[in-house]
């Protein structure tokens, strides 16, 4: 069990983060805290006719958090914002445990991060730099001319997914 | 589950709840010292058999409960009690013509003097029910505060607060213009006299209010040298006693400060009821928290007069069975003895502190060295694997800790560290559940391939 958590490419995007950087300009930058556990990262990216031109993060947290938003900033990077936004439904999914979902090729590395499905407590790791990245591309689509060095923030507040609370988990149903 | 715990005979009878049978107390608290070996003076188990709670598996593994600093567990006795006040007692307290009132506001005044008697307070009525050490610190900030503090005056608190003995503070001084000033902690975790001084002698301190041991690192403070120095300038002194009531034999008189506080589920008894304590005077002084029934005395339509204290201060219905169960709870510590409990929290904090200091060459432990006075909390981290990670993979070995800033944001900062792991020990854990903790930190470096 613990090893379908702590496995080697988590760890080894805890230990060495991609785009783990702040940018010099971002168009949006979102700011994520969850108060509960003091994770918290600032998301920073460079939005450019729709496209994702560049993206860094800096903060702190576990593993997870840190593994899983590393692993974010990878698969989005470059991308559409459509695209972002549908590769964070894919990712929801798998923290879902929806069916088909581990088996999404379209996720790549992040399908590492399945087992956090079956941690209900720490869902919200894996979710708070999607969180943040959800955020920003609110903002930019309000500001879509980019709200240039203004820092959103904001406290991951989220529930964790619905079916997904501790006592009504899908394998403890009748 | 062991079953017909519930059921029970008590073992002693609840009319006649201080009658403590002397030999089961030997019992309880004898243990023959083995050769060399300094013993805990509790027997693990006889305390064990009391928790009901603790008799089960966690993930495959027999659960160790080091999260005690967070909230204790309940031993049968408490449980048992409640619900025999529920199935026998229960009415409303206070004015009942009535049988059941009468007896409920008998156990419910009795345990009043039980909370009294376990702080050492002089009397009853110097005891106040309260939802919680929390409620209690926002009565004390609210009613005392409004009323006498104004701009200029200072509220000092210290950096290793618990947000509760904290936030309240802050607001009040938002409320009335106060100032709220921070005692600092010196580098082992010690709260910094030397600051406290200068802090009192840029004058205008009307009340100190600290911890008497950090939930975060277990520090045990000075509390009595700090009364001095705070009534040395005329401030009033509140002390945060949620973590020392569980733990430590308290006198509130011989301590000399002038309010403490402490909640009943930390301390083996129910979540939702806390006791404050205050030196009558001064609870007489202060004005009502809330308005409602019970703490009144005459009502018309513009004004009302006030029940006398402590029931001024108990507005509306308050939790009788709480109280009745938290009377149980210190009787049940009682019987120990918190003398006892307090060398074997000392013994095995030590053995903590030493054991993982051998077993484990990446781990910073925090707080005082074992010589110093500190608590049955121990925190640390361990190597670069986050306290999350830590309290998750020690979770599937049954290990239940906390990781997290315990409240304590500013101490963290402090620290310089966004999170510890915070495994605490009480009466029921022994040298076994350290041996859980170490196996389950093992399992961890191995996860993270340390």
């Amino acid at each position: 069990m613990l090893e379908s958590i702590f496995r080697e490419i988590i760890l080894e995007h805890y230990r060495k983060p991609r785009n783990k950087n702040p940018l010099e300009n971002p168009t949006v930058t979102v700011s994520m805290r969850n108060p509960m556990c003091g994770d918290e990262i600032d998301l920073m990216l460079v939005i450019e006719d729709e496209q994702i031109r560049a993206i860094g993060f800096t903060g702190q947290g576990c593993s997870i958090s840190q593994a899983s938003v590393s692993m974010m900033t990878q698969g989005v990077s470059g991308r559409s914002v459509d695209e972002a936004l549908d590769l964070e439904k894919r990712f929801v999914a798998l923290m879902r445990d929806e069916e088909g979902a581990s088996e999404d090729r379209k996720l790549g590395d992040l399908r590492a991060l399945q087992g956090v499905a079956k941690l209900p407590v720490r869902i919200k790791c894996a979710l708070l730099g999607w969180n943040a990245l959800d955020e920003a591309i609110k903002a930019h689509r309000k500001s879509p001319t980019g709200a240039m060095g203004e820092k959103l923030e904001f406290e991951d507040l989220t529930e964790l997914p619905a079916g997904f609370d501790p006592t009504t988990h899908r394998e403890d149903l009748p | 589950m062991r079953s017909g715990w519930l059921f029970r005979p008590p073992t002693r009878s609840i009319y006649h709840p201080n009658s403590v049978n002397p030999s089961e107390t030997a019992s309880r608290t004898h243990q023959p010292a083995l050769a060399g070996q300094p013993e805990s003076p509790l027997n693990m188990a006889v305390v064990r058999a009391e928790f009901p709670i603790l008799d089960q598996q966690v993930h495959g593994h027999r659960l160790v409960y080091l999260d005690s600093a967070a909230s204790s567990q309940r031993p049968a006795v408490v449980i048992r009690t409640i619900a025999e006040y529920y199935a026998k007692d229960h009415a409303n307290v206070h004015r009942g013509a009535y049988e059941l009132s009468v007896r409920a506001t008998r156990r419910y005044e009795a345990a009043r003097g039980k909370v009294a008697r376990f702080l050492g307070a002089g009397r009853a009525d110097e005891v106040v029910f309260t939802r919680s050490t929390t409620e209690s610190i926002n009565l004390v900030s609210m009613a005392w505060g409004r009323a006498n503090l104004g701009p200029g005056d200072v509220v000092v608190v210290s950096e290793m607060e618990h947000h509760s003995n904290l936030v309240p503070w802050q607001m009040v001084c938002e409320m009335t213009g106060a100032e709220i000033k921070a005692i600092g902690v010196t580098d082992d975790q010690c709260l910094d006299l030397d600051h406290f001084d200068a802090l009192l002698s840029e004058g205008n301190v009307r009340l100190v209010a600290t911890g008497h041991v950090s939930n975060a690192v277990g520090t045990i403070h000075p509390v009595e040298e700090i009364a001095r120095r705070a009534h040395g300038v005329g401030a009033l002194y509140l002390i945060d006693g949620a973590q020392s009531a569980p733990q430590l034999p308290i006198d509130v008189r011989a301590i000399g400060g002038d309010v403490d506080t402490f909640s009943g589920h930390k301390a083996c008894g129910p979540t939702g009821i806390g006791a404050l304590w205050a030196r009558r005077d001064l609870l007489e002084s202060m004005p009502p928290y809330q308005g409602g029934g019970e703490m009144i005395e005459e009502v018309r339509i513009e004004r009302s007069t006030y029940a006398p204290v402590p029931h001024k201060f108990e507005a509306g219905t308050p939790n009788i069975a709480g109280a009745i169960g938290l009377g149980a709870a210190v009787d049940f510590l009682q019987s120990f003895g918190l003398e006892t409990i307090h060398a074997h929290e000392k013994r095995i904090a030590r053995l903590v502190l030493e054991r993982l200091a051998d077993e484990f060459k990446a781990i910073t432990l925090y707080g005082p060295a074992p010589e110093v006075a500190r608590g049955g909390v121990v925190a640390f981290t361990l190597a670069d694997i986050h306290p999350h990670d830590l309290a998750t993979i020690l979770d599937h070995e049954g290990v239940a800790i906390r990781a997290g800033h315990h409240c304590c944001q500013p101490l963290m900062r402090r620290l310089g560290v966004a999170a510890t792991a915070r495994a605490s020990f009480y009466l029921y854990n022994a040298e076994d559940d350290l041996e859980a903790l170490v196996g389950g930190l093992h399992r961890a470096q191995e996860l993270f391939g340390i």
